[in-house]
């Protein structure tokens, strides 16, 4: 049985506060086991990295998290709700449990630091016990891993390239080993050989490790093949969300099949390639009802009346799936 | 360090040419240096006497302008910058000597002071943007408006008098001789603490101001974020991560700043009869007095070349991107 490491319920970040507030994430409902890859896919603008930062607690102001809840589960203890903690327990459970891996490689590392001062420091802030040959060998140890050799410790960023910075900061989000890692769009930067490079090893990293990864990009293909289970964001809202599998082969709402037919497929019969027709919603005034209508070849009456709610569907009868669709054999 | 070595020869190279224009511009100006000291002397003097002038001035009109040139450079490399008029005949390197102490005191204490208090502001201004600090920025940009003589002046006027702590003029109490005792040095730092509190505040808001921008700016970059998310202690990620970036371009207005402490001075040493090299330029130039001129140009230029390698090697050494490798 799957146990679940984050759960992230009813969760709502808006930007700005009163009536003028934009809702950039709205009721969400997501649960990461332990020891899964969870892929969060949309267009730009859906929220995916906005609850990124509000899970983690990072939003730059005027972001705002206006409910709900996300419960960690430490591997022995009590599950405990992150938005619960006092600035020093976050301080604690940052990096140690959760650590982050953000869009921009090139600007993650501090211009004017060592890499080793930057690995130094996070463990040393969070391992005060070791010693400082302890804390220089975990370090080296982590960078090994990500294949940076030992050598590079003493570089300052601008001396590593691109792939070699994301590496860097992938073995940094590692070295206190926890158990969530989240990386927001990590390869969006870099070419796809190197994508497809640091990716592969952050698979067998995985598997040595045993960390849960919560996968934010806008590439659909690349989590279809990387990733257990997706999740698809719309206008704020999880629209879809199932296997990996299940959803390249078997998509239940509209936008997530629109999103599958945009990329070509590596293996197959070639197929038609399709764009989703419209852009995404503007978050200020977002449309009635389903936020995906105005642009749903499939849409009717109901859409534009009742926004749908995310639940098994109908028709598949499979508890490992939900939907938010009013088409029939989806939401019940 | 091959970088360090092609900006130490373009220093050198530069205060060759000012070296050098500091000797051709008096020879340039109509009349010379000692046709005013015979008017100064009415007349009085044998024209032995006032060949060996000319020869004394370097200005001997049987040398060549190539053997002048030389031997100018012999006399600066001996530090031997001639002899002044108004304080005749005290050699110019006497006077220099002697003020230069008293410039480098009152405001390179003062800029150093302004600077680390400023920056610091700047940093927590920055920091906590939207709290109580930013109620000091109306303040610091009314203050830094204001300008420099008008302060110092209303500082006299409002606090300094002859039953005030404060004195209004000179560097220390007439009566004493300078020497390293507690007497001197009490009456030194009386005599300097309205000078210094007024330069204080009208260059600490400066600093603030660029400072905070700069904490601002840094406080957005992506690594910020990425050290607070590594759970880092909050003042670690202020200090190493924000501040440590956001000073560099404040570094290099240091280094300026300080190279324009020597000839900054100018109003500060006039307002408050301040014994340094601001008030001897100020001496000089309605003396008409050429020598003690050109030798307090000559440590402005030079010092300005000093600080400007400094800025050099401050940021050599702060910023790693600037160094270059092999």
């Amino acid at each position: 049985m799957k146990t679940p490491v984050l759960e992230i319920k009813n969760f709502h970040v808006d930007y700005g506060l009163g009536d003028e507030a934009v809702q950039a994430v709205r009721d969400v409902t997501l649960t990461l086991h332990r020891g899964e890859v969870l892929g969060l896919a949309g267009e730009s603008g859906s929220g995916k990295s906005t609850l990124a930062y509000g899970v983690t607690r990072l939003l730059p102001p005027p972001g705002v998290i206006s409910g709900g809840s996300v419960v960690y589960h430490p591997p022995s203890g009590d599950p405990y709700d992150v938005m619960a903690l006092t600035d020093t327990e976050l301080r604690k459970f940052r990096w140690a449990e959760t650590s982050i891996v953000f869009q921009g490689a090139m600007n993650s590392l501090n211009p004017v630091h060592k890499v080793s001062t930057q690995m130094l420091d996070v463990i040393k802030a969070h391992e005060p016990q070791l010693t400082p040959q302890a804390r220089i060998a975990r370090a080296q140890e982590m960078l090994k891993l990500v294949g940076i050799s030992a050598d590079r410790m003493d570089a300052y960023p601008h001396q590593l390239s691109g792939g070699m910075r994301q590496r860097v900061m992938i073995g940094m989000a590692l070295v206190l080993e926890p158990q969530v890692v989240i990386m927001d769009e990590p390869t969006t930067a870099l070419d796809v050989v190197m994508q497809r490079q640091i990716l592969a090893q952050l698979v067998e990293l995985r598997e040595r490790l045993g960390f849960s990864v919560l996968f934010i990009t806008h590439d659909l293909s690349l989590l279809v093949e990387f990733s257990d289970r997706i999740a698809i964001m719309y206008g704020g809202r999880i629209v879809e969300e199932a296997r990996s599998a299940d959803l390249y082969k078997d998509s239940l709402h509209p936008y997530s099949e629109g999103l599958l037919k945009s990329f070509p497929a590596l293996r197959g019969a070639r197929r038609e390639l399709a764009g989703i027709p419209g852009s995404p919603p503007d978050l200020r005034g977002m449309p009635s009802g389903c936020s995906f209508h105005p642009r749903c070849p499939q849409a009717f009456d109901r859409c534009s009346a009742e926004i749908p709610v995310l639940g098994i569907p109908s028709a598949r009868n499979d508890p490992n799936r939900s939907v938010a669709c009013w088409l029939p054999g989806r939401t019940a | 360090m091959k970088f360090l070595l092609q900006r130490l020869a373009f220093y050198v190279f530069t205060a060759w040419a000012a070296l050098t224009i500091n000797f051709f511009i008096p020879r340039l100006i109509p009349g010379d240096p000692v046709t005013s000291l015979i008017n100064k002397f009415q007349g009085q003097m044998s024209t032995d006497a006032i060949n060996s002038l000319y020869v004394l001035f370097g200005l001997d009109k049987n040398a060549s302008i190539g053997s002048q040139y030389v031997d100018y450079w012999g006399q600066v490399f001996h530090g031997d910058l001639g002899l002044s008029f108004t304080f005749f005949p005290t050699p110019v390197s006497e006077i220099l000597r002697q003020s230069l102490p008293w410039t480098i005191a009152l405001v390179g204490i003062t800029t150093f002071a302004s600077f680390m208090i400023g920056t610091s502001l700047g940093v927590l201004a920055g920091w906590r943007r939207g709290s109580i600090m930013d109620g000091l920025l109306p303040v610091t940009t009314f203050l830094s408006s204001i300008p420099y003589f008008w302060l110092g002046l209303l500082a006299i006027t409002l606090l300094a008098g002859p039953d005030s702590f404060f004195p209004s003029s000179g560097g220390y109490e007439p009566g004493l001789v300078p020497s390293w005792n507690a007497e001197f040095i009490g009456s030194a730092v009386q005599h300097s603490l309205l000078p210094a509190i007024t330069i204080l505040i009208s260059s600490v808001s400066g600093w603030i101001l660029t400072m905070r921008n700069m904490m601002v700016t840094v406080a957005s970059e992506d690594y910020i974020t990425v050290a607070h998310a590594k759970g880092l202690p909050e003042r670690r990620v202020m200090v190493s991560y924000a501040a440590r970036n956001a000073l560099l371009p404040n570094v290099s207005g240091f280094a300026l700043s300080l190279g324009f402490i020597v000839g900054g001075t100018l109003l500060v040493e006039i307002v408050f009869s301040y014994p340094g090299i601001g008030y001897n330029l100020f001496q000089a130039v309605g003396a008409k007095d050429y020598p003690l001129m050109q030798g307090v140009f000559l440590v402005i230029t030079l010092s300005v070349l000093v600080a400007n390698l400094l800025a050099d090697v401050a940021y050599l050494l702060l910023d790693p991107r600037t160094r270059k490798e092999g």
